[in-house]
């Protein structure tokens, strides 16, 4: 005889609907779980689970050595993985003190501003998707493979790319990449207007996204939101020109803010963003192009004890011999100290705690992941709104599952 | 005036004097330890203060000291004044048999996942959390992993037979 299935208490007279969005929900665009609890179509309340694609990269981080950590980098924002490894790479220089020659530094430059691009145009392109415009992503989506296309020419992977080397390059830039990034230059700005012409002064995106899910400037502050998301609630925040790393004091550049914080603005923030990382780019390539002679050959640091000797040289010299194998090994001690840094990431602030104990793996290293510290203000931005506007909300603020888990 | 690391310092001093200990200032950050049951004192001191207005809270985490006797478990704050743009980190030191500290919820929404995923790792109790239960592992987990004692996987190890992954 089998047992009667037992109702929870209190579940028959009850007047709301409890839904689950997620953990796989193809609207979410990840695997995130919120329960709802619906009357009707509205919202009343809203609990956030995450950590459905938790990786314990922290953990695994304190059993490698420093170059073995880039690649757990990649895995957080997987839309704009270069941004985490230089991120990773620039907080390891801060901790060894390295020095960085200019060229390195605006390489970094177009391949952190090629990443922003690339991730700002999934974003956007996808919120154009969740009200009901499916053009645009597919149309711009031939773009972001130009950018990976460029990626595989720099080093030699598109998603996860494990791009750069503590100290620079892990080699220089070819001519092909060079080309690949004057077409991308010249044809991008065409398209990127055209995306704008489809859904910027679109009625029924317009309709569909202002006032939807809006934050004041100075809840955001309070709910530690960085990034386009801050700067769509008004606050002119970013690290780029709050603490200028690999060079960015050289730029010019605006820091487009809106005024409500809602997915409209989220949405025109990250699109003029867009705009100014072409810039960005155009100049630094420019700067690149300075470079004659023998200057115009430099990529990475001189860091023998971290930066992998080449090739013929481990072959033919006894100390390069020495550095490649300790480096290999990972049998470099580091230096003592306890470095945070962060770059601006495609979400907002990307921070690195890290903290040595003099050993060859860091003591503790902590990821500040942008998006896991403005979740939680998502069940306070879809209170009292419709289903679908919930929607939106989570895909303006470009929710990353990797980066969200760790 | 451009807020700098020694007026700041110069502040907590008067305020607080000898419960804030250690002042360091690793890469240019101003560091210093807090006795454990003031911290929201001094969080609260610093967001408050007109001159200081450390408003945004940009990190929030814990370091496990296993040799540290009586005061094991550290729990590092980062802060950052934004108008002058002055970031400081503050740490407070708890003993791992009763890790009982007090939460920045009040002072700083964005403390709760980051303490909710604190507690996750190392157990940190944050007295007064809303809602402190584990964020990223299993609720059913009964050990916080992130602590110093719980060593990864020997690499090198051939005892264990998988037939899927052929280990």
């Amino acid at each position: 005889m089998s047992e009667h299935i037992l109702l929870p208490e209190g579940s028959l007279e009850k007047q709301t609907t409890t839904l689950n969005l997620g953990p796989t929900h193809p609207a979410t665009h990840g695997v995130f779980q919120n329960i709802l609890e619906m009357d009707g179509e509205r919202i009343l309340k809203a609990t956030s689970t995450v950590g459905y694609i938790h990786r314990a990269f922290e953990k695994i981080a304190e059993r490698r050595p420093l170059y073995q950590i880039t690649p757990l980098t990649d895995r957080l924002n997987y839309c704009s993985s270069p941004i985490n490894n230089m991120g990773w790479h620039i907080t390891c220089e801060k901790l060894l003190g390295l020095q960085l020659p200019k060229r390195v530094d605006y390489l970094r430059v177009i391949i952190m501003e090629l990443a922003r691009i690339s991730d700002h145009l999934i974003c956007s392109s996808i919120m154009g998707v969740d009200t009901g415009a499916f053009t645009g992503f597919l149309y711009v989506m031939q773009y972001r493979e130009l950018i990976y296309e460029i990626y595989e020419e720099v080093c030699g992977s598109r998603l996860t790319t494990n791009i750069g080397r503590i100290g620079g390059f892990e080699r220089n830039f070819t001519n092909k990449a060079f080309e690949k990034l004057e077409k991308f230059l010249a044809e991008y700005p065409k398209t990127l207007k055209e995306f704008e012409n489809l859904l910027t002064r679109n009625r029924i995106f317009i309709d569909r996204t202002t006032g939807v899910g809006p934050i004041s400037a100075e809840r955001a502050l309070n709910y530690g939101f960085t990034g386009p998301n801050l700067r769509a609630s008004g606050v002119d925040y970013d690290v780029r020109v709050h603490t200028p790393y690999s060079s960015y004091e050289d730029f010019n550049f605006t820091v487009p803010v809106g005024t409500t914080g809602d997915c409209y603005d989220r949405f025109l923030v990250r699109n003029k963003e867009m705009w100014q990382s072409i810039e960005i780019i155009k100049q630094a390539y420019q700067k690149v192009q300075e470079f004659k002679g023998t200057d115009a050959d430099v990529y990475h640091a001189d860091a023998p004890s971290y930066y992998l000797p080449e090739k013929k040289d481990v072959y033919t010299k006894m100390e390069a011999l020495i550095y490649h194998f300790k480096i290999v090994m990972g049998e470099t001690e580091m230096p003592v100290g306890e470095v945070y840094s962060s770059v601006e990431g495609g979400n907002g602030e990307l921070g690195f705690y890290l903290i040595s104990d003099g050993g060859r793996t860091p003591y503790r290293l902590h990821f500040r992941r942008p998006c896991f510290i403005y979740y939680q203000a998502y069940p306070e931005l879809i209170k009292d709104s419709m289903l679908s506007d919930a929607i939106i909300t989570m895909s303006s603020l470009n929710l990353i599952a990797g980066e969200l888990d760790a | 005036m451009a807020l700098t690391n020694e007026i700041i310092q110069q502040k907590l001093k008067e305020k607080f004097g000898d419960q804030l200990t250690y002042w360091e200032q690793p890469y240019g950050m101003l560091t210093f330890v807090a006795e454990k049951n003031i911290n929201i004192k001094v969080l609260q001191f610093l967001f408050e203060d007109v001159e200081l207005q450390f408003r945004f809270l940009t990190d929030l985490q814990a370091v496990h000291y296993p040799d540290n006797k009586g005061a094991e478990l550290a729990v590092v704050y980062h802060l950052h004044n934004l108008v002058d743009n002055v970031r400081i980190r503050f740490k407070v030191f708890t003993d791992i048999a009763k890790p009982d500290v007090f939460t920045a919820t009040g002072v700083y929404m964005s403390a709760n996942f980051m303490e909710r995923e604190t507690y996750d790792f190392y157990g940190v109790n944050f007295v007064g959390h809303p809602n402190l239960i584990r964020i990223l592992n299993v609720d059913e987990m009964d050990y916080f992993p992130m602590r110093k004692e719980f060593p990864l996987e020997d690499q090198t190890r051939i005892d264990k037979d998988d037939e899927m992954f052929g280990r």
